[in-house]
């Protein structure tokens, strides 16, 4: 058998596009059934069912969602409850949303509507990044084919008021935090909020707003319908249920791929990738959860299991399950600044260590990619991705300093040695040709 | 309240108080950038980190209340650090990368000695750089003749977008461009449209935003501060007057939450230069048609000749700079002679004290305004008659509770929404006879205001105009128990303080527009310029600049401007407040007062006093509703409505604004260059030759 995860256990049956992504052969995959029975469970049910599966947000801090949800006010008081789907899939290396809207939109519109029925809400919108033209198109036309089939919208079969709306971001890295998206909706600069106030009590137009991501909301109606125990059964204890990962790099075989929590990364990779570009043995690393996480190296990668304890524990993340492979042809230092340039020119330049930081990072990295640097830099550096981490208002801080710290931590070596390189090759007194410059 | 513990010190303190505001009460110094109190928390620049317990991060103070605090695991209170060495990591840090993009400009910075960045970096920051990549530098941008631009020291605090946007409600400021691009703009490179532009540049914690006028004039701590009051307009804002050697260099606001928190108008802080320049520095007397210079002795013995004539041919008009000594004594020498034309009112208003004290004073206080929750605006526009105040009418609307302003009279965009009512007197009697939904909503109110301004007041039937809006309000029942919504909106700094002491035709005396259209022998105008005296009058001009008057005047008498001189004045709520002399005043020029008691020695009728301290007595003791402690007001006496104007027919004809240049309303800030522009600004001359320059 390839992974672990059978056929029967699959809720993304069509991630690859093969069948039809329309409402009708969504039916047939089991989409929208038994939704009105779902929903006549009573949101109680919904929530305790949810919590019960164990699902961790699928959108990179794996905060349990039926939790997250109950921290929406109990009763609709003079303001409007509100969903959020969060479908600014920027997280470089992660497209695993993207798959979902395009081949099989109907199981995130029926999770919007079982989530806003759960959270009182009688409005959702989803949040599309800018550069998912083609998954808007798609996406809309589901979301027509859903209100002409009456399953939503107002007097829908379902009996609960609900509309959902498609917002096209305009392409910013930041606004798939969930304060920024808020800010971003309401038509002002996409820059994150304060909190607290949370968005459960003050978010969208000051309203109690849940933000969550499209992967946590497609799942669950699934979940609901085959009940949490099938879900929890799946993967380890904290860590349970089913992730698609998006796996690029340096696999024979890059992909997306529904598997079960706490795959260990090499059955992953081997079992669905094809193995690592040259053999096991020309692995050097692994950004095992979209770019924002610390890598790991090859040796952790050989026992690891791909969820979000495990990775925690190597001071890595499971984050949105992006796994970036790199094989020992890779310039980790290279590599690196460029994800360093890329939070230079994402961060929106609202809080001062992010906005200083990041452009110091990124500097002082392409130095260093170039081996045009001191020793006591790396240091340095490490220093002031600390001065970023956890001062900034919101998570991108430390987004952009973990890459940094992950290859400082593992390979160091790697930067030591360029930086030798680049001396030696100018063959000069240590450091009088850098000073003169 | 809530209980908190900040560096081992139990504290209670309200519940709503930030992390800051708690560490501030419990005496610990928190350094911060963005913060201020008076705009709302941006919490961006994260200088105010302090360490709380159980915390991961550290916690921005500004941005969290301590009611957000979850208590310890056995229920003791939240407890902060303020001066852990984590915290001081911390904020070292964020120094650090605040100073990494910051050019090592002080030498050349006019923020030089006042920049909280200077001050903040001598505890925080390292005596080192470690940057060593190209800083970042920044555009010019273009904010018009105050307000002068090096942005490339901008620590994008966002203190100015808040304030434009918040306070002076014209959201002309912005941050444009992400991350280490992120640039502070007007958009469109122009001038900012607000009257309190100015205030941006206090509010900058860098120099960043430096005061162009100002520029490279001079270093703080070389400058003598004086505190002082304002007379650009009649709120009386506390100022303070920094000069060196004979001049002063610039105005900054003083605080004082009863009048004008902590804002100043751009004329009130930049009309300074035009103390510098058309200054009356000796006496002039008119000969063969041509002003000449004369000796002191000269002129007051032209001044009491012409007094001496028939006192019902005398007259004598104040102007709306002038301190209440002055006119008490020219009151006094006039009385003396049996002259009763006088008026202080040279604008022609139409509102006299008949109705007592709480007939034209602004008897809600501006205090008051933040509890009003309707308010009637009549024949003025508060964003020229008194910058500050109108920004304290935004507040009480941004904070919730005012939501119904409505305006009578020439519409203008007031910074917050209103509705208009009409712009005749039409809307006015409909309200007077209780018609409309707007009556109901002012009876209904619970603390309504009715504001009535110079556009109404100087009008030619300005009482009866008065009189509509009183009875208006007597429907409304604006004066109540403990609440009195009868508010006048002066224009002129001295007109309360004149009208205080009785600065007024009395007992068949002529009114400005009379005396000047009955061929009197004399005119005396005591800094009055807005003023044309008809040909065949001989006029005596006591002021400050030459103006209008000193043009027109046979006699020309200098006198100290505001600074140059201690005075009492009035504001328009009655709150008596001093100005102090910053420096001396300029030539020969006398004190008005010192002038009237000289003419009196000399006629023969000395005024009864020979200091300022024997005037101020006198004063003291002649007009009750100024014997009171500097920045109080005068307790209430009883007030009708009933007395306020005259009755009378309306005219139908449609108000307009009296000021429509805000910038040129008195030969101070006429004689101003800065203002001059600021007016060519706004009218829209000369914008390209600014861009060019």
């Amino acid at each position: 058998m390839v992974g672990i995860l059978e056929d029967k256990d699959r809720i993304f049956l069509n991630l690859y596009g093969l069948q039809d992504w329309g409402l009708e052969g969504a039916m047939k995959r089991g989409a929208w059934n038994g939704t009105k029975d779902i929903l006549s469970a009573g949101r109680d049910w919904i929530i305790t069912e949810g919590k019960a599966s164990g699902l961790r947000g699928r959108g990179g801090a794996g905060f349990p969602t039926a939790l997250k949800w109950s921290f929406m006010p109990k009763e609709v008081k003079d303001r409007p409850h509100y969903l959020l789907i969060n479908a600014d899939e920027s997280e470089p290396g992660t497209c695993k949303d993207r798959e979902i809207m395009r081949h099989d939109p109907h199981l995130l519109i029926e999770g919007a509507l079982v989530a806003s029925f759960a959270m009182q809400a009688h409005t959702a919108y989803i949040y599309i990044r800018g550069e998912y033209v083609y998954e808007r198109e798609i996406l809309e036309a589901a979301i027509k084919q859903a209100y002409e089939a009456k399953l939503i919208g107002k007097n829908n079969i379902h009996g609960w008021d609900f509309d959902l709306f498609v917002s096209h971001g305009a392409g910013a890295y930041i606004c798939g935090e969930e304060t920024a998206q808020i800010e971003s909706l309401e038509g002002k600069k996409g820059q994150p909020r304060l909190k607290p106030p949370f968005p459960a009590n003050a978010g969208l137009y000051g309203c109690p707003t849940t933000v969550n991501n499209v992967e946590s909301i497609a799942v669950m109606p699934t979940i609901l319908r085959r009940g949490a125990a099938w879900f929890a059964g799946i993967g380890r204890p904290n860590n349970t249920g089913t992730k698609v990962f998006s796996i690029s790099g340096h696999v024979n075989k890059p992909c997306n791929v529904e598997e079960a929590m706490s795959i260990p990364f090499k059955q992953l990779v081997e079992d669905h990738c094809g193995g690592i570009r040259g053999g096991w043995g020309n692995l050097k690393a692994v950004i095992p959860g979209g770019s924002s996480v610390r890598m790991i190296t090859a040796e952790m990668a050989e026992t690891v299991l791909m969820d979000f304890d495990s990775l925690s524990a190597l001071k890595s993340g499971l984050g949105t399950a992006a796994v970036i492979v790199m094989d020992k042809s890779t310039d980790l230092v290279a590599a690196i600044a460029r994800l360093s340039y890329f939070y230079k020119h994402e961060s929106c330049g609202q809080c001062t260590p992010c906005r200083e930081g990041t452009g110091w990072m990124w500097r002082v990295m392409e130095r260093m990619a170039r081996g045009e640097a001191e020793i006591r830099e790396i240091d340095l550096l490490l220093e002031v991705s600390q001065q970023v981490e956890g001062k900034t208002i919101c998570a991108l801080g430390d987004a952009a300093a973990w890459p940094i710290q992950g290859l400082i931590m593992h390979f160091r070596h790697e930067i030591e040695d360029k930086i030798n390189k680049y001396r030696a090759s100018k063959g000069l007194i240590q450091g009088a040709k850098i000073a003169a410059e | 309240m809530a209980k908190i513990i900040v560096d081992g010190q139990e504290l209670d303190v309200p519940g709503e108080y930030t992390l800051l505001q708690a560490c501030e009460a419990a005496g610990a110094q928190i350094p911060r950038f963005c913060y201020h109190e008076r705009l709302s928390v941006a919490g961006n620049c994260r200088m105010c980190l302090v360490e709380v317990k159980g915390a991961p991060k550290e916690v921005a103070s500004c941005s969290q209340a301590v009611k957000d605090q979850r208590p310890g695991p056995n229920g003791e209170p939240p407890e902060v650090f303020t001066n852990s060495p984590r915290v001081k990591k911390a904020r070292q840090g964020v120094m650090e990368f605040l100073l990494i993009n910051h050019p090592l400009d002080c030498p050349i910075c006019d923020q030089g000695g006042e920049c909280d960045l200077q001050d903040q970096a001598v505890v925080y920051g390292s005596a080192e750089s470690r940057f060593c990549e190209s800083k970042r530098a920044v555009e010019e941008k273009n904010m018009g003749p105050l307000i002068k631009t090096v942005m490339t020291r901008c620590i994008q605090c966002t203190r100015c977008v808040r304030f434009v946007t918040e306070v002076a409600g014209v959201p002309e400021l912005g941050a444009t461009g992400r991350g280490g691009d992120m640039e502070i703009t007007t958009y469109l490179n122009k001038a900012l449209s607000s009257e309190l532009s100015g205030n941006v540049v206090d509010l900058c914690p860098v120099g960043a935003l430096t005061s162009r006028p100002y520029a490279f004039n001079a270093r703080p701590w070389e400058l003598k501060k004086t505190e002082s009051i304002d007379v650009m307009d009649a709120l009386g804002s506390n100022i303070r007057i920094d000069t060196r050697g004979a001049d002063v260099l610039r105005v900054e606001p003083r605080v004082n939450d009863d009048v004008n928190e902590e804002w100043l108008s751009d004329k009130g802080r930049h009309a300074c230069d035009g103390l510098r320049r058309q200054r009356l520095d000796k006496p002039y007397a008119r000969k063969e048609g041509k002003l000449v210079p004369v000796s002191w002795a000269e002129a007051i013995e032209i001044f009491a000749k012409q007094l001496s004539g028939k006192p019902e041919k005398v007259g004598f008009i104040s102007g709306d700079l002038n301190e209440v000594e002055g006119l008490k004594a020219s009151l006094d020498l006039a009385k003396s002679l049996g002259i009763k034309n006088l008026d202080c009112r040279q604008d022609g208003a139409l509102l006299d004290d008949s109705a007592g004290r709480g007939g034209y004073l602004f008897n809600s206080t501006v205090n008051g305004i933040e509890e009003a929750d309707v308010i009637l605006i009549v024949g003025a526009n508060p964003r020229y008659d008194a910058p500050v105040l109108n920004a304290r009418i935004r507040k009480a609307y941004l904070a919730g509770k005012l939501q119904n302003i409505a305006l009578i009279g020439e519409d203008f965009d007031l910074t917050y929404p209103h509705a208009h009512l009409g712009d005749d007197v039409k809307a006015l009697e409909e309200l007077a006879k209780g018609k409309g939904e707007f009556a109901k909503i002012l009876s209904n109110a619970e603390k309504p205001m009715i504001i009535i301004g110079s556009s109404a007041l100087t009008r030619a039937d300005g009482d009866k105009v008065a009189k509509l809006a009183a009875e208006a309000g007597a429907k409304a029942k604006i004066v109540k128990d403990g609440w009195n919504g009868w508010n006048v909106l002066h224009t002129a700094a001295s007109r309360v303080g004149a009208m205080d002491i009785g600065f007024l035709p009395k007992d068949g005396g002529l009114t400005t527009y009379q005396m000047l259209g009955s061929k009197l022998d004399t005119i005396v105008l005591l800094g009055a310029d807005e003023v044309v005296v008809p040909e065949g009058t001989f006029v005596i001009y006591i002021g400050s600049h030459g103006d209008n008057g000193a043009h027109r005047a046979d006699l020309v008498l200098p006198a100290p401007a505001y600074t140059e001189k201690n005075g009492t004045y009035v504001n328009l709520e009655g709150r008596v407040q001093l100005g102090r002399m910053a420096v001396a005043p300029k030539g020969d020029a006398k004190e008005e007062w010192a002038i009237m008691r000289a003419v009196s020695q000399v006629i023969g009728k000395p005024l009864p006093y020979d200091t300022l301290e024997e005037l101020r007595a006198k004063l003291k003791s002649d007009v009750p509703a100024l014997n009171v402690a500097e920045g109080e007001i005068a307790p209430a006496i009883d007030f009708d409505l009933r007395f306020v104007g005259n009755d009378g027919v309306a005219d139908k004809y449609k108000f307009s604004n009296v000021i429509q240049d805000y910038f040129l309303t008195n030969p101070i800030a006429r004689a101003s260059q800065t203002l001059a522009k600021c007016s060519a600004e706004r009218r829209g001359v000369g914008a390209n030759k600014v861009a060019a320059e």
